[in-house]
């Protein structure tokens, strides 16, 4: 691949001295990012995005973009865009989020800013690990997943967000996407931003990723797609709430 | 006590003027932070803090507040709303929380990234008994929490109140303090002072000559003015320029030792230099006088009231207050401790103030130490009077 080739392959609004990226090989992240960039790109908001990144791997995307970025504590980042929302209401505030950070210990301002109806948007990549600190149990954890902190296997119980997102707010934009349908995510992540652009608030966007390091199939392309396609989408339905 | 709100006796003196009037402190730091121009209040509600909320709550769905686009948000709890503060600060808007005990402990959460990244959030904090959730209306046990919390090495500047009449002043203050020098800013009173009614004289800062410090945005300011390369630990920040954009980007995740110790290195230096211009302290009572008293907040009003009663029974005393706990006022306590020689320190906690002072004054005095600890119970004059009439 040439420059030009290079140059087109990602959003305008990436930062190519950061590329190749800092993800593991195979990581699902930087096809989320992707999808996010092109759609911040289509809606010409690269000078009015506030992009807030939470702790774990989501961390990563701080390098991603040039974008004014803002690094948070572990779960901290909605409430940080919360703030900056409300403070500036003609920013548009997005909130990356790994599924620990918004369904474990950032469950309480996640939750209560879909109630409050808070107008930022908030992107969850759901890849049913905490990856970042060695794959241990997530909220999202498939029962029976053999994971660090639950070696005989997960238990039973494990979170739906949009689903319960919709349940506390009816007028909020949700949807769950995965890496394997970019147009489809870009089509989500931008119709989420436009939400908040419109001014109708909460937008939520949880995406499937995969995670081959913490799954422990890195040399194993198809088993990763397998789980990621198969087993993750049977459980967490891709489609709009 | 939301009632005693609307119970307000004001006088007014004359519109353009200074007005006095008989509010509970909580009030009067509502009403500083409307004075000094803050637009965002987020926080959640705790005894004895609350009637600060209350009052934003009800000046942001006000007409003016409304005109003013006043921000006030409950949050989900006190770490939710320390970083909805860190995100209003980000905006470049004047905002504020208030807080107090366990509530203070979730918040120090947000503050240590504040204190990582330069960002000058402020925070009135009144506190109550503790550990734990304990009583709700008084102690002086939050000194080592508001100086030193969080896990970083205490670069954040607290004022320590002693009067209703100091809340609104400093309450005022704490803002160009927090702006000017980027640190995060705690105003530390307790719920005696924050419950407690009395004449406050509450003005315009313009009418005492005090200019507000501007309050630029860290993110999506397109209009800057000081770079914030100035302001931000080097490790913690990047510029992007990119077709004549300037994007600002921060983190507080560091891979390398150097890093980290390059930020803590870069604040202290940061800290260090304009402390001096920071500091400060009160001296009172007889300045010959053998028996000093270092106490702070609300006891060194009591300790005043001591020292009072003994000049009147021909006992010398005096008082030292830093009224700043952090930076402290090392070198003027040594100072004055140099010709003491007993130093008595009475505090509503255990050996908080006295750790603090210990550490400013060890290899600097002969003189005794005398610590008078009573955690979380009230100091009266009479117990500051005996302490001193006691033989030595």
């Amino acid at each position: 691949m040439n420059d030009q080739d290079i140059k087109l392959a990602f959003p305008k609004c990436a930062r190519l001295a950061s590329k190749p990226h800092k993800f593991c090989p195979g990581c699902g992240h930087p096809e989320v990012l992707k999808a996010l960039g092109f759609a911040i790109d289509e809606l010409g908001l690269q000078k009015k995005t506030a992009f807030g990144v939470d702790i774990g791997c989501s961390l990563l995307a701080w390098n991603y973009f040039n974008l004014d970025s803002i690094e948070t504590h572990h779960g901290r980042t909605i409430p940080t865009m919360v703030g900056f929302k409300k403070a500036n209401p003609d920013a548009i505030c997005v909130a990356y989020v790994g599924d620990g950070g918004a369904y474990a210990i950032g469950a309480g301002h996640f939750l209560n800013a879909a109630i409050r109806n808070e107008n930022i948007t908030v992107i969850v990549v759901n890849n049913a690990v905490y990856a970042m600190t060695g794959g241990q149990e997530a909220p999202t954890t498939l029962p029976g997943m053999k994971v660090a902190t639950a070696p005989c296997g997960a238990d039973q119980y494990y979170m739906h967000a949009p689903e319960l997102v919709r349940n506390v707010n009816p007028t909020a934009f949700v949807a769950r996407g995965i890496t394997t349908i970019q147009v489809g995510l870009r089509k989500m992540i931008k119709e989420a931003i436009q939400h908040q652009l419109d001014g109708k608030g909460f937008s939520f966007v949880e995406v499937l990723s995969q995670c081959p390091l913490n799954w422990k199939t890195m040399d194993k392309p198809q088993a990763t797609f397998d789980f990621l396609e198969k087993e993750m989408a049977k459980t967490y339905p891709v489609k709009y709430y | 006590m939301s009632s005693s709100l609307s119970f307000c006796l004001s006088v007014t003196l004359n519109p353009t003027m200074s007005e006095k009037m008989f509010i509970i402190g909580n009030e009067a730091l509502g009403r500083a932070a409307r004075a000094a121009g803050a637009r965002a209040f987020y926080g959640y509600p705790i005894t004895p803090t609350s009637e600060v909320a209350h009052y934003w709550a009800k000046q942001a769905c006000s007409e003016k507040g409304v005109k003013d686009k006043l921000v006030f948000l409950q949050a989900e709890d006190e770490t939710g709303a320390g970083f909805m503060l860190i995100g209003g600060v980000l905006a470049g808007t004047r905002s504020f929380t208030a807080t107090a005990g366990p509530g203070h402990v979730l918040m120090q959460d947000a503050f240590a990234m504040a204190e990582a990244m330069r960002v000058p959030v402020v925070a009135y904090i009144n506190q109550r008994g503790g550990p734990s959730t304990s009583t709700v209306i008084y102690s002086q046990q939050e000194v080592n929490l508001a100086c030193y919390g969080g896990n970083g090495n205490g670069y954040r500047v607290v004022y320590s109140l002693a009067t209703l009449q100091e809340m609104y002043d400093y309450g005022i203050k704490v803002f160009n303090t927090a702006w000017k020098y980027r640190f995060p800013t705690f105003l530390l009173g307790d719920g005696y002072l924050g419950k407690m009614m009395g004449e406050v004289e509450v003005y315009a800062p313009e009418e005492r000559g005090i200019k507000m410090e501007p309050t630029e945005a860290y993110m999506l300011e397109r209009n800057r003015t000081r770079p914030m390369a100035e302001i931000m630990p080097e490790p913690n920040y990047q510029l992007r320029s990119v077709d004549g954009v300037d994007y600002d980007c921060y983190r507080n995740c560091l891979n390398m030792e150097e890093q980290a110790m390059a930020v803590n290195t870069e604040i202290k230096a940061a800290f260090d230099l304009v402390a001096p211009e920071i500091i400060e302290y009160e001296e009172y009572g007889d300045q010959d006088a053998d028996d000093l008293i270092v106490a702070h907040g609300i006891v060194s009003a009591a300790a005043k009231v001591a020292i009072d009663d003994l000049a009147k029974r021909g006992v010398k005393s005096r008082l030292f207050r830093p009224i700043t706990l952090r930076p402290f006022p090392v070198e003027e306590l040594r100072r004055a401790a140099k010709t003491a020689e007993r130093i008595i320190v009475p505090e509503s906690a255990d050996n908080q103030l006295a750790r603090i002072i210990k550490d400013a004054l060890c290899g600097h005095i002969q003189a005794p130490i005398v610590e008078y600890g009573r955690p979380c119970a009230s100091i009266l004059p009479r117990e500051i009077a005996d302490l001193v009439t006691s033989k030595k």
